[in-house]
C-alpha cells in the first residue's frame, strides 16, 4: 500500500491524558508523527490536535476510527493536502556578522517573505510561515551561504477548503439529539 | 439531599446509587479506607475475598457476562493494580462490563515514586474504555456514575478508578449523580435506513445467505430478534466463541461454531455463500484465517455498534451501523420471507462428513484413555444442557465449546480475544455468584487451573458451589498439539509435572473424586452434582489427545484438517 502524507484532525475535552490516548493508536500501527499542534478551538473547553503522519490510506482510516472511539474525542477526521489549506511557523537565528556580510539582505526578505523578530549586534533572528517544503528551502539557503545558528519549526496547522460541518453545530445537534430522546 | 460524608463512604453510597451489590476485591495499605467503609454497608454490598487481584478481574468478569450487570472490583495500589491488568486486557478484548477501583497513593505523593505507586491511569488507558484518577472526594459521585455509563453503554468494556487515598478519607457533601450522557461519546450510532434498505435488498436476492453470530447479539439482549430475523429470511448462521449460547444447540439454523476449531460445515460455507451478514462479531483472525481467501464470493453485510469495528478486517458491501437490538427488527421488518431448505440442506454433508471424521472418534471411542470430547459431552448431558459453562484456554475451551450443548442464552463465560489461561477458575466463581440458582460448570486443564489455582482458597471461604472438570493430560496440551503439527513434535516445556489434584481438592475442603476408567465417568458426574457444593472432579484423559477440526492459523479457513489419514 502507498504511503503518503495525511493531516488528522482532532477535537477532544480538554482532559489530563488524552495525548497519550492519541498517540498509543499510532503507536499500536507503527506510525510515526511527523508534526503535532495541540491548542484549544474556537470552543471555549475544546481543544484541536492538528497530526501529520505516513500512512496507507486503509491504515489512516482504521486509526483515526479508533481514535473517534474514544470516550473524551468529540470527533477525528483526516485529510489529504489537495483538501486543506495548510501553514508551518519557523524561526531561524543567524549570525548578525555574517548575514551583514551577504549583503544582499533587502532580497533574501522579499523572495521568502520574512519577518525579522529580533536584531541584536550578534544575532538575528527570522520568521517564515509556510509550507513544509518553504520553510525547508529557506532553511537549505541559509545554511549554504551563511550557516543556521538555530532553527525551530512548529507543527503544521490546517483548515480544510470544503465547507464543512462546523463542530459547533455539530455540538448542538448532539446535544439537541439527547434533549429528544429524553 | 446532600450527606456530609467520608470519601469511602462515598464510593460506597455511589455504587449501591448503580445498582452494585457485589464486589470481588483484596485489600491492602492504598485501599484499606474503602475496605473500612464496607462495614457500613454490609447489608447492601458482599464482598468476595480473592486470593490475587487477577481472580477478582476475571470472577468480576464472569459475573458481568453471565448477569448482563456490571462487575465490580476493589484492588490496592502498585502490584495490587498490576495484577489486575491481565483481566482489564481480556475485558477490554472482549467487551466486558467491568470497572475496577484501585487504590492509589496520595494526591501529594503522585509522581514521586511514592510506596506502592505506579502510574495506572498511563498503564491502563489502552487497555480500558475509560481510565479516571479521583484526586479529590468531591469527584467520586461523578465519576462512578461516568464509569457506570461508559462500561455498560454502547460497546461494554472496562473502567478503571484510580481512587487516591486522601480522596478515600476526607469529608465531602455527597449527593448521588446520574451520567446518561457524554457529548464526546455517543454509545449508539442513529442506525441510517438507507443501509438497512441496501442490507434488504442483498438479502432478498440471495441465495444462499449465512449469517455469522457473535457476543454483539448477547451484549444487545438481541437473541430473540436475531432469531426471528433468521427464521423469517430463513437463514443458516454459525457463531463465534463468545456468540455461543445466543442460539439453542438444537435451534433449526444453528449451524455451528465457527474459525479454527469449529464446524466443518459453517467454515465451509462462509467461502460458498453469496451474501454473508456479520452480526455483532468483529472478524478475529481465530473465525477469518486468511483474510485474502475469506468470503471473497461474498457481498457482506456488517452490522455492529463500533464504526471502529467496519471495514477493519473485512470489507463491506454494506456497513450497518448500530445497535442489533434496533437493526435487526428493522432489517427482519424488510427482508422477504423464505425459503432456503436446499441451501440449509446442503449443511448435512459436512456435518456427516464432520462427525464421521472426528465426532464419533471423540464422542464414541470404543477403547483407549478416555476423551476430553466424551466428558464434555457427558457432563452437559447430565445437566441436561441446561448449565453455565466455564472454561479456561487450550484444548479443555475448544472441546468444551465444540461438545457443550445450550437452552439459553448467556450461558458461556471464555476467554475469547486475549486467550488467558487462568481466566476459568475465577470466572467461574464470578459466574456462580452471579448465578446461584444455575449449575456452573468450569472445564479445565491442569496447566490453566494451576495457573490460578489459588482461587480455590475463595470457594473454600465462600462456599461457591462450582463444579469444576480437570481434564488432566499431565501436558500443556493446546501447545503440544501444536509442537506436534507444526514443529516436528519438538515438545519443547509442555510436558507437567503436577500434583495430586485430589490431595490439594482436600486441603481446601473441597470434595472431589478422580476418574481414569470410562466406566467410571457417569458415576462420578452424578457425585458431582448430588449437591450444590463445590466439587473438583479429575478426570485423567488421553495424554495425547487432539482438537480437530483444525485450520491451522494463517491458512485459508476451507483448509481443515480432521486427522484423518489421507
Amino acid at each position: 500500500m502507498e504511503k503518503k502524507l495525511y493531516t488528522v484532525t482532532i477535537f477532544s475535552e480538554n482532559t489530563v491524558g488524552l495525548l497519550n490516548q492519541v498517540t498509543i493508536v499510532f503507536t499500536r500501527r507503527q506510525l510515526n508523527i511527523e508534526t503535532l499542534s495541540v491548542s484549544p478551538s474556537a470552543l471555549k473547553g475544546i481543544h484541536k490536535f492538528t497530526i501529520t503522519s505516513y500512512a496507507s490510506k486503509e491504515v489512516i482510516d482504521k486509526v483515526v476510527k479508533q481514535i473517534d472511539k474514544r470516550v473524551d474525542i468529540i470527533k477525528a477526521y483526516y485529510n489529504t493536502d489537495d483538501e486543506l489549506v495548510s501553514q508551518e511557523i519557523a524561526l531561524y537565528k543567524v549570525a548578525t556578522d555574517k548575514l551583514l556580510a551577504l549583503g544582499s539582505i533587502e532580497a533574501l526578505i522579499r523572495n521568502y517573505a520574512i519577518r525579522v523578530l529580533e536584531l541584536t549586534e550578534t544575532c538575528v533572528v527570522f520568521e517564515k510561515t509556510g509550507t513544509y517544503e518553504e520553510t525547508q528551502r529557506l532553511f537549505d539557503e541559509l545554511s549554504q551561504t551563511i550557516g543556521v545558528l538555530q532553527f525551530i519549526r512548529s507543527g503544521r496547522v490546517a483548515i480544510t477548503k470544503s465547507k464543512v460541518e462546523r463542530l459547533s453545530d455539530m455540538l448542538a445537534s448532539i446535544e439537541k439529539k439527547q434533549i429528544v430522546e429524553e | 439531599m446532600k450527606k456530609r460524608i467520608k470519601g469511602a463512604d462515598a464510593l460506597m453510597e455511589a455504587l449501591i446509587n448503580e445498582g452494585v451489590d457485589t464486589v470481588f476485591g483484596y485489600p491492602g495499605g492504598s485501599i484499606i479506607p474503602v475496605y473500612d467503609s464496607l462495614k457500613n454497608y454490609s447489608d447492601k454490598l458482599r464482598h468476595v475475598l480473592v486470593r490475587h487481584e487477577q481472580g477478582a478481574t476475571h470472577a468480576a468478569e464472569g459475573y458481568a457476562r453471565v448477569s448482563g450487570k456490571v462487575g465490580v472490583c476493589f484492588v490496592t495500589s502498585g502490584p495490587g493494580a498490576t495484577n489486575a491488568i491481565t483481566g482489564i486486557g481480556d475485558a477490554m478484548i472482549d467487551s466486558t462490563p467491568i470497572v475496577v477501583v484501585m487504590g492509589q497513593v496520595g494526591a501529594s505523593l503522585l509522581g514521586t515514586d511514592a510506596f506502592q505507586e505506579i502510574d495506572v491511569v498511563g498503564i491502563t488507558q489502552p487497555i480500558t474504555k475509560w481510565a479516571y484518577q479521583i484526586r479529590r472526594p468531591e469527584d467520586i459521585a461523578w465519576a462512578v456514575a461516568r464509569a457506570f455509563y461508559i462500561a455498560r453503554s454502547g460497546r461494554p468494556g472496562p473502567v478503571v478508578l484510580d481512587f487516591a487515598k486522601n480522596a478515600q478519607v476526607s469529608e465531602v457533601d455527597y449527593e448521588p449523580s446520574v451520567c446518561d450522557f457524554i457529548r464526546s461519546y455517543l454509545p449508539k450510532p442513529i442506525v441510517q435506513d438507507v443501509y438497512v434498505q441496501q442490507a434488504a435488498d442483498l438479502i432478498n436476492a440471495a441465495k444462499k445467505p449465512f449469517a455469522l453470530v457473535g457476543q454483539g447479539v448477547v451484549l444487545g439482549n438481541a437473541e430473540k430478534e436475531l432469531m426471528t430475523f433468521l427464521e423469517k429470511a430463513d437463514i443458516p448462521a454459525g457463531w463465534t466463541l463468545l456468540g455461543e449460547s445466543v442460539m439453542p444447540t438444537d435451534f433449526r439454523l444453528n449451524k455451528g461454531m465457527l474459525g479454527m476449531h469449529g464446524n466443518i460445515g459453517p467454515n465451509m460455507k462462509t467461502n460458498e455463500c453469496d451474501v454473508l451478514i456479520a452480526i455483532g462479531m468483529r472478524f478475529d483472525d481465530r473465525v477469518t484465517g486468511n483474510l485474502n481467501t475469506y468470503a471473497k464470493q461474498a457481498k457482506v453485510i456488517h452490522i455492529d455498534i463500533d464504526a471502529s469495528e467496519l471495514d477493519k478486517n473485512v470489507l463491506t458491501t454494506v456497513p450497518l451501523l448500530g445497535d442489533v437490538k434496533e437493526v435487526l427488527p428493522k432489517l427482519t421488518e424488510k427482508v422477504a420471507a423464505a425459503n432456503h431448505s436446499e441451501w440449509i440442506n446442503s449443511f448435512a454433508e459436512y456435518e456427516q462428513r464432520e462427525f464421521n471424521e472426528v465426532i464419533s472418534k471423540e464422542l464414541m471411542p470404543q477403547s483407549g484413555n478416555l476423551k476430553m470430547g466424551e466428558v464434555v459431552a457427558a457432563v452437559s448431558e447430565a445437566v441436561n444442557h441446561d448449565a453455565v459453562l466455564v472454561t479456561d484456554v487450550g484444548q479443555n475451551q475448544m472441546m468444551a465449546a465444540r461438545y457443550f450443548k445450550f437452552r439459553q442464552s448467556r450461558s458461556v463465560v471464555t476467554s475469547g480475544g486475549l486467550g488467558t489461561m487462568g481466566f476459568g477458575l475465577p470466572a467461574a466463581i464470578g459466574a456462580k455468584i452471579a448465578c446461584p440458582n444455575r449449575t456452573v460448570c468450569f472445564f479445565t486443564g491442569d496447566g490453566g487451573i494451576q495457573m490460578t489455582i489459588q482461587e480455590l482458597g475463595t470457594i473454600m471461604q465462600e462456599q461457591t458451589g462450582v463444579k469444576i472438570i480437570l481434564m488432566n493430560n499431565n501436558w500443556l496440551g493446546m501447545v503440544r498439539q501444536w509442537q506436534e503439527l507444526f514443529y516436528e513434535s519438538n515438545y519443547s516445556q509442555t510436558k507437567m509435572v503436577n500434583p495430586d489434584f485430589s490431595l490439594l481438592a482436600k486441603a481446601y475442603g473441597i470434595a472431589s473424586r478422580e476418574v481414569s476408567e470410562r466406566g467410571e465417568l457417569k458415576s462420578a458426574i452424578e457425585d458431582m452434582l448430588k449437591t450444590d457444593d463445590p466439587y473438583l472432579l479429575i478426570v485423567n484423559v488421553e495424554p495425547e489427545g487432539m482438537v480437530y477440526p483444525m485450520t491451522p492459523a494463517g491458512h485459508t479457513i476451507t483448509d481443515i484438517m480432521t486427522g484423518e489419514k489421507k
